[in-house]
């Protein structure tokens, strides 16, 4: 079952061009949106039970009945994809920007929204050029600008390059980065659907969220509520990457086990190799062990019942090669510098976390050390439990602990052998 | 969207700016609510006209946006692509992060700085190159992943980081595109790319038309 990549699979050179959307059913939801009218449009999305693809997977149906009635309002689609792992709104970009497009006209529609922006990160030039020349097309022939097909409807789009940084992401951060701000989460409530860009009501979804919604307008939300179990509806897109076989963006239908995603999908682990872990969903998730979850489901509530998520739906696999300590400081990196900077237990715990890694892969680990990582987490994030207890504005730096939790939970002993002998375990082994 | 009309004072700022960077500075300005929605385009056309974000720059951004020089050097310094130094004309920038990691980005940094001889974050004294390490770029299916002045070659290994390296410096191409970069250079990548795309960069700022930093690939 393909929803999002069907066209780009089909027509492999020119998906991204309006001829081929419009010669392949393109627009024609924007159609019977207008029909239909707005509330009706709303009414689908409400059905489909969709869930947001950026990383909280919040229901995109009752994100949208928050908006607030006040006008003007605005909808921002998320293309900051920055979580690491994460490479699936960008082949949506590139492959199939109408789709994009479409949805966010319909979307707009539905919303009462006459102004769309679309936020993509600024290592992204090659979507946002394509983007940008399907907003181009889409005004030329009149699915954008004043009264689209007759409509009465006005939508202009605006597309907006961010300036490298993760946490504008996060939605109300990538909302002061828009307004020309410093990209700094701001404090919940109020939510963005009350008091979003320029303080009017906003959504914000990801692009992957809402290239789906031309398929629900065209087919109705309770065929898309019909695909895969209940709670986790639709087909969504999974990125493969690490030490496997068919690294990838897969559209899957969840409830497959991580056997079958890992092994059948994926085609494996390099050179048959062991696994040893993965993060079933981005940098921010804690990770996954074979013994544990190999043959749990895929879906986006077992993962969270097994203290983890599918966030982003970026998988990311580590043979037995892999060095844990050296693994774990990379991610712990990641958060320490992209973290903004507002919050005392994320500037400060992300700093300390990676100089106490540094130590350790310098050999010069303490056995301390082992405690004291653990303590900093719990700094940042009291009593280390799943979904994290929070002490900052944003979930940046609670994310910084799940690798720390991680290898202690599971690779305590590596971790303790690094500190004793200085050199991984891993790099011992491959020596004999 | 209609381009803005700037006032004798906001035209006194950019008068030293090329006559398409005037347009495009109207142009964006026309495409926010809020003018002060403008100051990261700005920021990128401003690095066009001066190279990078001199304090020049930022100042004339300041009159065009309405805000003070410290308000705009707080947005600038906060973002990591808006470099507040000279640099070398290419940005080589290397993703260390962890799936590109696992792959050995790590030897492919340490081959990119040996063959330049510019360390991690540094610019070259004849001003060729400059070499950073940059976190995810979501490209972790073709890792590891190199940039070059953003355009993007997926699947490098250390010895075709080195190619990619004197391909630069000796052929000194005006414009870099991705899928040349990738056709020589690259190896695995994240998805099917099908198809060419007509525009890459000329100076390390994202190539996109409305910033005007977006050129014709040959």
């Amino acid at each position: 079952m393909k929803i999002l990549t069907e066209r780009m699979e089909a027509h492999r050179t020119d998906s991204h061009t309006i001829e081929r959307y419009e010669a392949t059913g393109g627009y024609s939801a924007l159609r019977k949106g207008f029909e239909i009218g707005p509330e009706a449009v709303t009414a689908e999305v409400k059905a489909s039970n969709i869930r947001g693809r950026g990383g909280a997977n919040f229901p995109a149906g009752v994100k949208w009945g928050f908006l607030a009635p006040a006008r003007p309002a605005y909808l921002v689609i998320n293309a900051d994809e920055s979580e690491p792992g994460t490479f699936k709104d960008r082949q949506l970009l590139e492959r199939d920007p109408h789709q994009l497009v479409e949805g966010v006209v319909l979307s707009s529609y539905a919303l009462g929204v006459n102004h769309a922006f679309i936020y993509i990160r600024g290592e992204y030039p090659k979507p946002a050029r394509r983007v940008q020349h399907a907003v181009d097309e889409a005004y030329a022939k009149g699915y954008l600008g004043k009264d689209i097909l007759g409509s009465g409807f006005d939508l202009d789009v605006t597309v907006h390059l961010g300036g490298g940084a993760y946490i504008c992401g996060e939605e109300s951060a990538l909302l002061n980065s828009l307004e020309g701000r410093r990209g700094e989460p701001r404090i919940k409530p109020p939510f963005p659907a009350v008091e979003g860009l320029y303080s009017k009501p906003t959504i914000v979804n990801n692009v992957e969220t809402i290239s789906n919604v031309p398929w629900i307008v065209s087919n109705g939300g309770i065929a898309y509520a019909s695909i895969g179990p209940d709670t986790s509806a639709g087909t969504r897109l999974i990125s493969l990457s690490g030490h496997i076989n068919k690294p990838g963006n897969y559209e899957i239908v969840m409830g497959m086990t991580w056997r079958d995603l890992i092994y059948d999908i994926g085609g494996g682990i390099p050179g048959g190799r062991e696994l040893k872990a993965w993060i079933p969903g981005g940098s921010s998730a804690p990770w996954f062990v074979p013994a544990e979850h190999l043959d749990t489901p895929a879906t986006i509530d077992d993962v969270n019942d097994l203290g983890s998520m599918m966030g982003s739906g970026a998988v990311i696999v580590m043979d037995e090669t892999t060095d844990v300590v050296a693994a774990a400081h990379r991610i712990v990196r990641f958060y320490s510098h992209e973290s903004c900077g507002q919050c005392t237990p994320c500037r400060e715990g992300t700093t300390w976390l990676e100089r106490i890694f540094n130590r350790l892969l310098n050999g010069q680990g303490r056995m301390a050390d082992i405690d004291l990582l653990i303590d900093v987490s719990d700094g940042i994030s009291p009593g280390l439990t799943w979904p994290p207890a929070m002490t900052t504005i944003c979930p940046l730096g609670p994310s910084a602990t799940a690798p720390v939790v991680s290898i202690m939970k599971y690779f305590r002993d590596e971790v303790e052998a690094r500190v004793v002998s200085g050199i991984p375990v891993a790099l011992e082994a491959a020596d004999g | 969207m209609k381009p803005a009309t700037l006032s004798e004072a906001e035209m006194d700022a950019i008068s030293d700016w090329s006559e398409s960077s005037q347009q495009l500075v109207r142009e964006l300005l026309g495409k926010y609510p809020d003018k002060r929605s403008a100051v990261m385009p700005l920021l990128y056309v401003s690095m066009i006209e001066n190279g990078y974000v001199t304090a020049e720059g930022m100042k004339s951004v300041a009159v065009l946006t309405g805000l003070t020089g410290a308000q705009v050097q707080s947005v600038a310094s906060f973002y990591s692509m808006y470099k507040r130094e000279e640099l070398g004309k290419y940005l080589v920038s290397v993703c260390t992060s962890i799936s590109c990691f696992l792959l050995g980005a790590d030897d492919v940094l340490a081959a990119i700085e040996d063959e330049t001889g510019v360390p991690d974050g540094e610019t070259g004294h004849d001003g060729t190159f400059t070499v950073e390490h940059v976190e995810c770029n979501g490209a972790c299916g073709g890792a590891p992943v190199v940039l070059v002045n953003y355009e993007m070659v997926e699947g490098v290994t250390a010895e075709k980081a080195r190619e990619l390296v004197k391909w630069l410096r000796d052929g000194g191409p005006d414009v870099v595109g991705t899928e040349e970069m990738q056709q020589l250079f690259g190896g695995a990548k994240s998805f099917d790319w099908a198809v060419r795309e007509p525009e890459g960069a000329v100076l390390p700022v994202p190539a996109f038309a409305p910033y005007g930093s977006a050129r014709g690939v040959k």
